[in-house]
């Protein structure tokens, strides 16, 4: 059975609303018995008592109150229930979206794309039916037969016999079957999401598909895929259904022999009318909850199946060291500077190291240019920096304090980031810098967008400040959302500066008004800067160049150029650089 | 009411599937009912202590029943399962014919995948529309009708009486609780598409969320939004459990109602105990068909929205239709644009204002200009993405327009800056752009792009959006089949930007010698080897400012010879 431990764990802390479910669940149960007892007695008092419907009254009215309270206790158990799951899914998103936040954008990045929010979102609602439904059901499959076996007893011990030793022919297919449904369910799983990616992929890659005039054949390939994915799952499903034709038919066929077993003792009067009735009455609630146990189950396990996902996300999460509460006074980075220390990184998964053995040093007040060619690792040695993830090997330090002991959060406040694709949240403009600064008022925002070059896109914008901007709103071109960042840098006017040089942006004209306000921004911080440009890796104070995740070359322009290697080699291959 | 038809039009073709499906389920359903029946009248009648035979035929009946009703529930499930997988098919299909003509000018909202996503989910929930909104009714009033003969047969008025309680729980439950939880599913849906975007905004932005410390207010906004979901489920919770109580209310009270009217009879003997029996069980069976239809009105309403959201992008008129007779593709391929000027729907800039550019078969152009100055529309527009209005465009003196959009692709061989890769193997992803390819042809294809170690490699799988490749691989790969296409017009957008120098310049060496006869516009950004050209266009906010060789441009002292400056760091220091 898929009473997977890990997840019955994560019920624990709420345990009251599911005890509630239980135990208003079996009071249902109760009533049910109750209502049978009535209702036969009334039948059997009209039929073979003779009585009349003054004297019967009573008993219907008592037969009344007994659905209403049964009806009360079902309603209260199915609520419960379903609140217990919504606390259970309510305490795992907030885990699962915390955890993201730790691991960090490098590790959202190393993800299939889509796949984390759809782990968020879809991946925690599939785990719904296994709380609200599987698990109750797990304790009514045992309670309710339980009870309902113990009223046949008490009315006809034959017939109860006949139950007991039917029942356990239900869980015994079940465990036979559901095993190999539970495979076959998880191969579902992934099929089924396998078929929505292709479709998927085809939508996206829709307008690929029109420039090379291919659109009209993939319909074919879509109709195929539907198709061979129908009889695939067909097959599945007719063995699948297989387990829920026998839970059927032993509730249908128990009913069966019950009635006519309790039939021919009546014949021969061995046993009274009214205790039959009784018996059969209850029957069909014997099996109930035991067949509702197969399609619960089957709904449980798609959780299950999802959960895998989430434990993996949980797992990752767990493994990020927590910080001491350490504070890092802004002081520290004025005065010292950053050491990396012989720093090595592997992204997950990856063969061969990011960066290897990096050790070097950006001083305090100076600016240091990052250089190499695309895959050198340029990014892996920022992202280390500002903590997007934690280095393997070696430390990088402030004043000998590891960086990785002071929390992510006092660091951070220290260092401003123009990264190469800036991310531009589905908000306002104003809110989208107010990120940096939430405090910023309307003239400080003013002026920082005027400064990165941004007052005349704001001018065409029709709401000004509060015009969304982002995936759903106006877009903003690439060279537009850097200068964005640079406005949010501006904005929050950190001693350490970490800037991802533009490589597309070629307005000669803004680039010059861009470039006193890049040097306003720069006097007097550490910068760290990945240069392509030639201009601004000259005017470094130094200049590291990575080759294949390690330093090839460290020093300034003129050592550099001096000392041959890459750095020359490169530097004459950009073309007429005559100065 | 017009989604919902529309959604049944689309399933109409499996209509006999759907029938069939709920034939199945009315006839279990109805075994069951039998079953009790018989179990009742076998025990009823034994109790009046009549010869053995008078219950034979009750016996044969329950057996008959009870393994009915197991095969037809089985039945019922194969079939329905088979229909909803059919209608699932189908709807994919129907969408992706939908969208295909609309595509990409209708689909610029659609740039994340995590949005087309949701348009994925909500044709894959639709998919239900026959097991939980269609289905249930036509069983329940089978049902329904079955009951009301079979107890009419013995007191018309007990008939009635059901009948009522069946609409009651048929009919006026799904409508109450409706109304209870009227726009519960809406809000639900609404605010998760606004997690949807929350969500790619979490996990794009989180570099960024993380280095302005703005992180835990974040999360405490998505927590509270999920909260807020939580909130509306538990409502929901509530609704739906009343609504099994409620359907149960009316059981027992059909049942007590039965009991008011029939009991006054018997003692005197009007009206027999076995058939009350039989009746009691009869009308507390039936119910069963009657459970699943208050959650098949919430479910209508949630399908009705997905069938909104559905048919609001399909209901877009296409921007590009193929002319009833397109005109031949001609075998001069000079290329004229005269007086073009272009704007995107709702913005009332003009991207290109008034753009004149010839491109002239065995003459390489390019364009340059700016981020920003309308370069990559004008290949939207040579690639039939968008109509031109007003001014015009043409090839071989033909308006471009006079074509099949389809044909002109054909010829056209366009490499852009952002590659889309299918999740599929290298090869397939080559094949694309010419199916009939040979090994030959490919290991050449690869070789000119500069990525001959991918021969070895064709059956490698290239990833979810090609990812297990890197960005220039993939760049390179667009550029192998871009030689493979072999058209007669080669349009390079970009190509060649996310690569390193070197390799740019050999590729750049080996395309400029394949297309040494044919129409070749380059448009970049990146100012170097422009001697190669034999007209460079300089575009500046949709307008073309300059014109000319490279040597000619230079000396212009322009906008062109700013941004070769600015490249090649002849800067005046400020």
């Amino acid at each position: 059975m898929n009473v997977d431990r890990r997840l019955i764990a994560l019920a624990k802390p709420h345990k009251v609303p599911f005890i509630a479910s239980l135990v208003s669940g079996t009071l249902a149960a109760l009533t049910l018995v109750g209502q049978a007892a009535l209702l036969s007695r009334v039948i059997d008092g009209a039929f073979l008592g003779k009585q009349t419907l003054a004297d019967l009254s009573p008993l219907i009215w008592l037969f009344a109150l007994a659905s209403l309270l049964r009806m009360l206790f079902s309603w209260f158990a199915h609520y419960q229930s379903k609140k217990g799951a919504i606390l259970v899914k309510q305490e795992l998103f907030g885990r699962l979206t915390e955890g993201t936040g730790s691991l960090g954008p490098q590790f959202v990045r190393s993800l299939q794309s889509g796949s984390l929010s759809a782990t968020l979102t879809k991946g925690i609602e599939a785990l719904d039916a296994y709380f609200s439904q599987y698990l109750p059901q797990l304790w009514f499959a045992l309670a309710v037969p339980l009870i309902i076996l113990a009223a046949v007893v008490a009315a006809d011990p034959l017939s109860a016999l006949i139950l007991l030793l039917s029942a356990p022919l239900i869980p015994i297919f079940m465990v036979l079957i559901g095993k190999s449904a539970g495979n076959m369910t998880d191969r579902q799983w992934k099929t089924m999401s396998r078929m929505s990616g292709y479709f998927l992929d085809r939508l996206q890659g829709l307008t690929t598909l029109k420039l090379f005039a291919r659109s009209g054949e993939q319909r074919q390939g879509i109709e195929d895929a539907g198709e061979s994915f129908r009889n695939a799952t067909m097959r599945v499903l007719k063995i699948a259904f297989l387990s829920s034709l026998t839970l059927e038919l032993t509730g249908t066929l128990g009913t069966a022999i019950i009635a006519v077993g309790v039939g021919i003792r009546l014949l021969s009067d061995h046993i009274a009318f009214m205790p039959t009735l009784f018996v059969l009455l209850l029957t069909p609630d014997f099996y109930l909850p035991l067949r509702q146990l197969g399609t619960k189950f089957h709904a449980g396990k798609e959780g299950v199946s999802a959960s895998k996902d989430i434990f993996a996300l949980l797992d990752a999460a767990a493994d990020v060291p927590s910080a001491a509460s350490n504070e890092l006074p802004e002081h520290m980075l004025h005065e010292h500077a950053i050491l990396f220390d012989n720093v090595s990184y592997t992204y997950p998964g990856a063969a061969v190291p990011a960066i290897a053995g990096i050790t070097c040093s950006f001083p305090p007040g100076k600016t240091t240019a990052i250089t190499g060619p695309s895959g050198s690792g340029k990014s892996t040695l920022v992202g280390l920096l500002l903590r997007f993830m934690e280095p393997e090997k070696g430390s990088i330090t402030i004043d000998g304090e590891a960086i990785t002991r002071i929390p992510a959060n006092a660091l951070l406040r220290h260092i401003a980031w123009v990264p190469q694709h800036p991310f531009l949240f589905n908000a306002s403009i104003r809110e989208n810098l107010q990120l940096a600064k939430d405090t910023a008022t309307d003239v400080e925002l003013h002026n920082a967008l005027s400064h990165a070059g941004l007052d005349t896109l704001l001018q065409s914008m029709p709401e000004g400040l509060d015009t969304i901007i982002g995936e759903q709103g106006t877009r903003l071109s690439g060279g537009e959302a850097q200068r964005l960042a640079l406005a949010r840098a501006i904005l929050k006017n950190a001693p350490v500066l970490v800037l991802d040089e533009p490589t597309s942006n070629t307005d000669p004209l803004l680039e010059q008004s861009l470039r006193t306000t890049m040097q306003n921004l720069m006097a007097g911080k550490t910068v760290i800067i990945i240069a392509h440009r030639q201009e601004t890796i000259r005017s470094a104070d130094s200049i590291i160049v990575l080759r294949d995740g390690s330093i090839a070359q460290w020093g300034a322009h003129n050592e550099l150029m001096a000392a041959g290697g890459y750095y020359s080699t490169v530097r004459q291959d950009a073309p007429e650089a005559s100065v | 009411m017009k989604t919902f038809l529309r959604l049944v039009g689309l399933v109409r073709p499996f209509f006999w599937w759907m029938l069939l499906a709920a034939i199945a389920g009315f006839a279990a359903t109805g075994s069951g009912i039998g079953l009790l029946m018989t179990s009742a009248y076998i025990i009823a009648k034994a109790a009046l202590q009549p010869p053995m035979s008078a219950i034979q035929l009750g016996i044969v009946g329950v057996r008959f029943f009870g393994i009915a009703r197991g095969a037809l529930r089985y039945a019922e499930r194969l079939i329905s399962h088979d229909a909803t997988f059919r209608i699932l098919a189908r709807l994919r299909l129907w969408f992706y014919d939908a969208l295909e003509p609309l595509a990409p000018a209708r689909l610029h909202a659609f740039r994340s995948g995590d949005l087309l996503q949701r348009i994925v989910d909500d044709i894959q929930s639709l998919e239900n529309i026959y097991a939980r909104v269609l289905g249930p009714p036509i069983t329940a009033l089978m049902t329904s009708i079955l009951i009301w003969l079979l107890i009419g047969v013995w007191s018309a008025e007990a008939a009635l009486v059901t009948f009522l309680f069946h609409l009651a729980a048929g009919i006026g439950l799904p409508i109450f609780t409706a109304r209870l939880g009227r726009g519960l599913g809406t809000r639900i849906s609404r605010l998760r598409t606004r997690q949807q975007i929350q969500t790619i905004d979490f996990t794009q932005g989180l570099g960024e969320l993380k280095v302005y410390g703005q992180l835990d207010r974040y999360l405490a906004d998505m927590q509270a939004d999920e909260t807020e979901i939580l909130k509306l489920q538990k409502k929901n919770a509530w609704i739906e459990g009343m609504q099994e109580s409620l359907t149960g209310i009316c059981m027992n009270s059909a049942v007590i109602g039965v009991l008011f009217i029939l009991l006054p009879d018997i003692p005197s003997g009007q009206f027999s105990g076995i058939t009350l029996s039989v009746i009691m069980l009869a009308v507390m069976a039936s119910f069963e068909a009657f459970a699943p239809l208050p959650a098949a009105a919430g479910h209508l309403e949630t399908d009705i929205r997905a069938g909104e959201r559905l048919f609001e992008i399909i209901d877009e008129k296409p921007e590009v239709v193929c002319p009833t007779k397109p005109l031949n593709f001609p075998d001069n391929h000079d290329i004229r644009l005269q007086n073009l000027s272009f704007s995107y729907p709702g913005s009332r800039e003009k991207t290109l204002d008034s753009v004149t550019i010839d491109l002239q078969k065995g003459r390489h152009t390019a364009i340059v200009g700016p981020s920003g100055a309308g370069k990559s529309t004008i290949t939207s527009l040579l690639m039939r993405f968008w109509n031109t209005d007003p001014g015009t465009l043409t090839i071989g003196d033909t308006d471009i327009s006079l074509f099949d959009p389809e044909e002109l692709r054909r010829n056209m061989s366009l490499v852009s800056q952002r590659t889309y890769l299918f999740g599929e193997t290298v090869r397939e992803n080559l094949l694309l752009a010419k199916p009939d390819a040979s090994d030959t042809e490919l290991a050449e294809a690869l070789q000119a792009a500069g990525i001959g170690h991918f021969t070895s490699r064709l059956e490698d799988w290239a990833g979810q959006h090609g990812m297990q490749l890197s960005g220039g691989e993939r760049q390179r790969i667009a550029i192998a089949r871009m030689i493979l296409q072999n058209g007669p017009i080669v349009i390079l957008d970009e190509a060649t930007a996310s690569l390193d120098m070197p390799t740019d310049r050999a590729i750049t060496k080996t395309i400029d010698a394949l297309t040494e006869e044919k129409t070749l516009l380059t448009i970049t950004h990146r100012l170097h080897g422009m001697e190669r050209f034999d007209a460079i266009y300089v575009l500046d906010k949709g307008k073309v400012v300059e014109k000319g060789t490279h040597a000619e441009l230079m000396l212009r002292k322009g906008l062109y010879k700013a941004m070769w400056d600015l490249q090649h760091e002849n800067v005046p220091t400020v």
